[in-house]
């Protein structure tokens, strides 16, 4: 504490009943002296009333002048069209921007400049008031505690004290309760995708199905399953969609695939996987292994894809092993074949989750 | 020659002169003109002159007859040719990548050496190697008529195929290895869909039977759309993302905080000097 109040400075006084403890230590010795406040020197504005004048003047033109531009910026929002351009910006935008921004710079400036110039320019010191509560104060208020507790009975009235805990934890069942009613637990369903046997494979976007023959030596398509896009029946009549919405996007986020080929002589894959492409022909997971990344940055030269997030790379033709990054797990593979009518299909689901891994997976 | 001389000054012989003239004219412009191309006759003409540029400037490392080479580690020096296609031509010759000035990580775009004339003879030499995508025409990669749907459709194909590596606005990206996805703000609409056709250098082939040429084209008319679009946001920084705008917003923009809380808190004029000690 005593460290806290300088010696012999001009307001050494701290008013909290602690001059009778100071007392008590005795008089302290700081390490250097004191060099207390140097000499006041006074402002331009201070001595000349001429520049004391023209600051007047100055703060007040910036806040005239932010005034106008929050006029200005009214003027804009019903006068600038949303088509209009300057300079290749978007006018509505540019001037809406420049007049509110200039609005708010102002005021700041005008309020920092009147606090420069014109407001009370003295020195002064505000002393730290020391931290901790006199001891009669403590002595006290632990007396007030005790007396309290004591009074109260709630050490010696056991069946009553117990009983009070027990209801305050019952509690928080209400709110498990509660909780559990905020959705149902995710189950398998990071396990599985709506790749089926049989699902073709369609183009992304057009939904187009694919043919072993349309995908040339060295091609990326980026697909999706068939269920997603509406299909013509047998009798010429549209069935829509099998998902849509909300359950679209779910479900979307996780069947997104990629459909590359190979040379068959590049393809190296392990003895599980050796029947999983079509005649240099695979198709994995688009969706990447360490944090979910749309992944489909393929070089055609070196087989290898690139995750653009965090550059995590893997190899197509070994099983999309990691080759490099973050990514600790093989994109799953899904193996395809063709249906009656020569499209590309999926032969099973994907065997393992697809996307990041999480807990139960391990 | 009296007869020629006595008859000069007839008012006809102006006339016959400059006939004469024309019809000489005619028959050395035929005799000289350089052949064009598109005319079946000059065909077998334009594929000679195509061999014999490629042997010149191209043979070096794709092989006297287009087959490819390997240097000494037995590594490709310049691929096979076979079944590249005139489309392939067109694009690495036309927009200055080959001839390769050096051998490097990646052929960047450049000034074409050659002119667009022998640019279609490589072109027609290099289709006769093998089966190829050809040139497109005008109106394959043309976006004249593609409603506003259609075109926002453009956008979808291009997001689910493009924007891995040529960025969301289409200024290219970083590749493994010091390879880079190119910019494609500019590109000619014909190369745009020569590369997706023929896939040059790391880039993976989108064929016109998986991707159909109506949605190549409509994704070349959102890339077209992205261009003349006006900079609502103000300054787009390059369109680079978060690169450049968190640079930007932390050099500028807290240091122009940093720089001005500095200033608030220095002293300022005073009308006389603080005298110390």
């Amino acid at each position: 504490m005593s460290e806290m109040t300088p010696a012999g400075g001009p307001h050494s006084a701290n008013g909290h009943g602690s001059s009778s403890q100071h007392d008590a230590v005795g008089p302290t010795v700081e390490p250097i002296p004191n060099p207390g406040l140097p000499e006041h020197a006074p402002r331009p504005t201070d001595v000349d009333p001429a520049m004391e004048r023209r600051a007047e003047r100055q703060v007040a033109g910036m806040f005239i002048a932010a005034t106008v531009m929050a006029l200005a910026f009214c003027v804009c929002y019903f006068t600038v069209g949303f088509d209009s351009t300057m300079f290749g910006y978007g006018m509505q935008n540019l001037t809406l921007g420049v007049t509110l921004g200039l609005s708010l710079l102002l005021i700041g400036l005008g309020a920092n400049h009147w606090a420069r110039k014109l407001m009370a320019d003295q020195e002064l010191i505000e002393h730290r008031h020391p931290l901790a509560s006199s001891t009669e104060d403590r002595d006290a208020a632990l007396l007030a505690f005790r007396t309290g507790a004591a009074e109260s009975g709630f050490g010696r009235r056991t069946l009553v004290r117990n009983s009070m805990l027990g209801a305050l934890a019952m509690l928080g069942l209400p709110a498990v309760v509660l909780l559990r009613d905020l959705g149902p637990l995710p189950g398998n369903v990071l396990a599985h995708t709506v790749w089926r046997k049989g699902v073709r494979i369609v183009n992304d976007v057009a939904g187009t199905p694919i043919r072993p023959g349309d995908i040339e030596l060295g091609q990326l398509v980026n697909a999706e399953p068939a269920s997603f896009f509406p299909s013509v029946g047998a009798n010429g009549q549209t069935i829509p969609a099998q998902y849509e919405g909300i359950q679209l996007n779910d479900e979307k986020a996780k069947a997104a695939v990629i459909v590359v080929r190979m040379q068959p002589e590049d393809i190296h894959p392990s003895k599980s996987h050796a029947s999983w492409g079509y005649e240099g022909i695979l198709c994995f997971s688009k969706i990447c292994t360490h944090v979910g990344c749309p992944i489909s940055l393929w070089e055609h030269t070196t087989h290898h894809v690139l995750c653009p997030c965090h550059q995590s790379t893997f190899d197509l033709g070994q099983d999309a092993k990691v080759l490099f990054g973050p990514a600790a797990r093989a994109l799953p593979q899904l193996p395809i074949g063709v249906d009656s009518e020569g499209f590309l299909i999926a032969m099973h689901d994907f065997y393992e989750p697809v996307g990041p891994s999480y807990w139960e997976r391990g | 020659m009296k007869f020629l001389s006595t008859r000069r000054r007839h008012p006809l012989a102006g006339l016959i002169v400059l006939g004469l003239a024309l019809v000489m004219m005619g028959a050395f412009y035929s005799a000289f003109r350089p052949a064009a191309a598109g005319q079946s006759g000059s065909d077998t003409a334009l594929i000679a002159q195509g061999r014999k540029l490629f042997v010149v400037s191209c043979s070096t490392c794709h092989g006297l007859n287009g087959e490819g080479t390997l240097d000494k580690g037995g590594n490709q020096n310049g691929p096979s040719l076979v079944g590249v296609g005139a489309a392939a031509v067109d694009f690495q010759v036309g927009t200055g990548r080959m001839p390769l000035a050096a051998p490097g990580t990646q052929a960047a775009a450049r000034h074409p050496v050659y002119s667009p004339q022998e640019v279609r003879a490589l072109a027609a030499y290099i289709a006769t190697l093998g089966p190829g995508p050809s040139i497109p025409a005008a109106n394959d990669y043309g976006t004249a008529g593609l409603s506003a749907e259609e075109i926002a459709q453009g956008g979808e194909f291009f997001r689910t195929n493009c924007t891995a590596c040529h960025n969301y606005a289409g200024k290219g990206g970083a590749l493994p290895s010091g390879r880079y996805a190119p910019s494609l703000t500019g590109v000619d609409p014909r190369y745009i869909y020569e590369a997706m056709v023929t896939g040059p250098q790391s880039m993976p082939i989108f064929s016109d039977a998986v991707l159909k040429p109506q949605e190549k084209r409509q994704i070349i008319a959102y890339l077209q759309t992205l261009e003349s679009q006006p900079a609502y946001g103000g300054s787009q920084l390059g369109s680079l993302g978060p690169v450049t705008e968190g640079l930007w917003s932390w050099l500028a923009g807290i240091g122009v905080l940093v720089l001005a809380t500095v200033w608030i808190s220095n002293n300022g004029a005073r009308a006389r000097k603080k005298s110390h000690e």
